[in-house]
């Protein structure tokens, strides 16, 4: 006679068992964890979510000088200040996002060894906690943005609208790849070490302080191949007007991040259950 | 109606260096799953007995526990250190997933294997409850509509806007397990770290599981190495020996189980006339700790009252020849002892003689005690036989309320614990 057992603790359960309706009964502490994430930053500091703005602005005025002024590279035709800040908004964001849910299973042992709630939870509330700091930023860059427009440098198109969507597959690449590099570091701790250099690398195949347009024709290719290429390319064309937007790239970048997110969840949903042990 | 079925449940662990040659075994687990076999490394592993150098990399901490929970029941689970006790907790409450085997749970569940998990330091005694509550699976409701009690089962409230980390430590504590208290899940498994901390601490605790027992109906498990709060709280018991399950029944039967098992002692030795200790005048053949009824055991409650039994073969007539009994506890601090007034100048033919000395009811305290037994004379003074501490017993307060303890439950201090006269005020 079958029982009607509430939860059946198994070794393995099925690949695909992912479980989402468990994940929206902690979705409280998934909004729990963003605030802890949020209002821990600025404790005990004097200016407080002031510092989520001089950070960027800081980087923003060192690439003006090194790669405009020094290196000469181009900016496509539009201010240099703007075109840095356009670059580096959303993809400060992906570098926030994945190097905080890279990491999750080995910052997080602490509490994933005591007690049990669905582990997604952690670098789901990640993404969402980045998204403030990506808030400030883009108001940041809006400023710039509405002071360019209004001296007329800029001519903004059509395009601007699809910024909720960048924001999104932005959001979610960065949780595809980091929940499937936080999965096999537990086990390969050399990772950690890869990741460490491989975000800062990665920036400079993404054109984040260079247009595709100055790419020399032989490795555009290379660039058109990084999935996070079309997201910040289509998020300048839409704000400037200038930049290299195609759907293609933007539907390219989408099945990209549909693909890692499959991926990612599976594997970290077959690791969450036993790296407790190897961590 | 039972609400956890445990079967056939193993849990195996890798040993030393992991990261070398993992590659090599994931790779022959992918191998044998390509073509549908078993897992070829699973139940490969060796008993877990940690003093002993193993041959195998790999051990079974648990290995095949089959075990049924009922509703309401508070069920310990006992064992040394390195028994699997933990590991058992851990995958019952999903922190890890077993190796082999099945659990079916009926109802929510909570565990405690540590209080003021996921506190914050930088963050307020509020918002650290909210946040260890949704962590221990509170929705947010449920802790608005708990907050005022929780604050005030702690006793912080004039701290309640101040960063945890500002707290004593006793606020802190006292804080977490509040949160903790105010849980209300159907099934709550407690590893016996809670019940570490001050006196006062520790009677919040176990008196608060008692509540959550009795009066809610609750399941509770309960793991411990410490045998007094077991036969307190629980009324039946597990006992894991090596990631086995050794003996599973009444938290008594079990505690004389885990006595007989853990400890040296025994409940009754004999002796052959051979190497029996003694001399060319009297020598110790059998040796007994006894129950009212003559029955020897090892577990007594502490309102039975606890009989010495020995029998020592005379060799040779002689008229001076004292009986004698030592007790020890488990500190080795020697508490009493005890010569056989009653038949001293007796005139002893050769022969078998039976002595029996009885410890009142109410008088020892809980925990192992050793016996040591003699025969002596007193002029000269010489002891013919001293055997100490082969014989012994285990003492536990059921708490009925009869009892020197009454309802108290934390940590009762001394060496014994005579029923006093107290005069009414």
């Amino acid at each position: 006679m079958e029982e009607n057992w509430t939860e059946v603790i198994e070794p393995n359960k099925s690949l695909f068992n992912l479980n989402f309706k468990e994940l929206w009964k902690y979705r409280d502490l998934i909004l729990i964890f963003v605030r802890r994430d949020i209002v821990s930053v600025y404790k005990q500091t004097v200016l407080g979510p002031l510092w989520f703005f001089l950070g960027p602005l800081f980087t923003v005025f060192t690439f003006v000088f090194v790669f405009s002024q020094i290196a000469k590279i181009s900016t496509d035709n539009i201010p240099a200040p703007l075109f840095y800040l356009a670059g580096t908004t959303l993809w400060n964001y992906f570098q926030a996002c994945l190097s905080g849910t890279s990491s999750t299973f080995i910052s997080n042992a602490g509490i994933f060894g005591k007690v049990y709630f669905p582990r997604l939870v952690s670098p789901i509330s990640m993404v969402i906690s980045n998204l403030l700091k990506f808030g400030i930023q883009l108001l940041m860059f809006l400023c710039f943005w509405g002071y360019y427009y209004y001296k007329g440098s800029i001519s903004p198109n059509i395009y601007i609208l699809l910024l909720p969507f960048l924001i999104l597959l932005m959001g979610a690449m960065a949780l595809g790849i980091g929940i499937i590099i936080s999965s096999l570091t537990t086990k390969y701790r050399d990772l950690t070490y890869f990741i460490g250099f491989g975000i800062s690398l990665l920036m400079y195949a993404t054109p984040v302080i260079y247009p595709i347009s100055a790419i020399p024709d032989m490795y555009k290719s290379v660039v058109t191949y990084n999935p996070i290429a079309p997201i910040i390319e289509t998020f300048r064309y839409g704000f400037t007007g200038s930049g290299y937007f195609t759907w293609n790239g933007l539907i390219y970048s989408s099945v990209f991040t549909i693909i890692v997110l499959f991926i990612g969840t599976i594997l970290f949903n077959k690791i969450e259950r036993t790296f407790m042990d190897t961590v | 109606m039972t609400v956890i079925k445990v079967e056939h449940l193993y849990k195996q662990y890798r040993l030393g260096q992991v990261g070398s040659g993992t590659l090599k075994d994931d790779f022959s687990r992918w191998i044998a799953s390509l073509r549908g076999k078993e897992d070829p490394l699973l139940k490969i592993g060796e008993v877990n007995d940690r003093t002993v150098v193993g041959e195998s990399d790999y051990v079974l901490s648990l290995r095949d526990i089959n075990f049924e929970v009922n509703e309401g029941e508070v069920l310990g689970i006992i064992g040394k250190n390195g028994a699997g006790k933990s590991t058992l907790l851990k995958v019952l409450s999903k922190v890890t997933a077993p190796s082999s085997g099945q659990i079916k749970i009926k109802g929510r569940v909570a565990s405690l294997l540590e209080v003021g998990t996921g506190f914050h330091p930088e963050l307020t005694g509020r918002e650290n409850i909210y946040l260890n509550g949704a962590i221990l699976g509170m929705s947010r409701q449920e802790i608005t509509r708990k907050l005022d009690e929780i604050i005030d089962f702690a006793g912080i409230e004039r701290y309640v806007e101040t960063p945890v980390k500002r707290y004593s430590s006793g606020m802190y504590v006292r804080l977490a397990f509040a949160v903790a208290a105010h849980l209300e899940p159907e099934i709550l498994i407690v590893d016996e770290v809670l019940a570490v901390g001050d006196a006062e601490f520790q009677q919040k605790a176990i008196g608060k599981m008692q509540a959550v027992s009795k009066q809610q109906g609750r399941t509770v498990l309960f793991v411990s190495h410490n045998m007094d709060a077991i036969s307190r709280l629980c009324t039946n018991c597990l006992f894991l020996k090596n990631g086995s399950l050794e003996y599973k029944g009444l938290t008594e039967d079990v505690i004389q189980k885990y006595i007989g098992s853990e400890t040296k002692i025994v409940s009754n030795l004999a002796y052959d006339i051979n190497n029996a200790p003694g001399n060319e005048l009297v020598r110790l053949r059998e040796a007994q700790v006894i129950d009212e009824y003559f029955q020897s055991k090892l577990n007594f409650r502490i309102d039975e009252k606890v009989g010495i039994n020995f029998k020592f073969e005379v060799l040779k007539e002689t008229n001076d020849l004292i009986s004698g009994f030592n007790l020890y506890n488990q500190l080795d601090v020697h508490i009493l002892s005890s010569h056989d007034t009653l038949n001293a100048g007796k005139t002893f033919s050769p022969g078998i003689y039976s002595v029996t000395v009885w410890l009142p009811q109410n008088f020892l305290t809980e925990g192992v005690h050793y016996c040591g037994v003699a025969a002596m004379s007193y002029k000269p003074f010489t002891v013919h036989f001293h055997d100490v501490a082969k014989i012994g017993f285990n003492i536990s307060d059921k708490q009925s309320g009869e009892t020197v303890r009454g309802n108290y439950t934390g940590t009762f201090p001394g060496v014994i614990r005579p029923k006093l006269i107290w005069d009414k005020i």
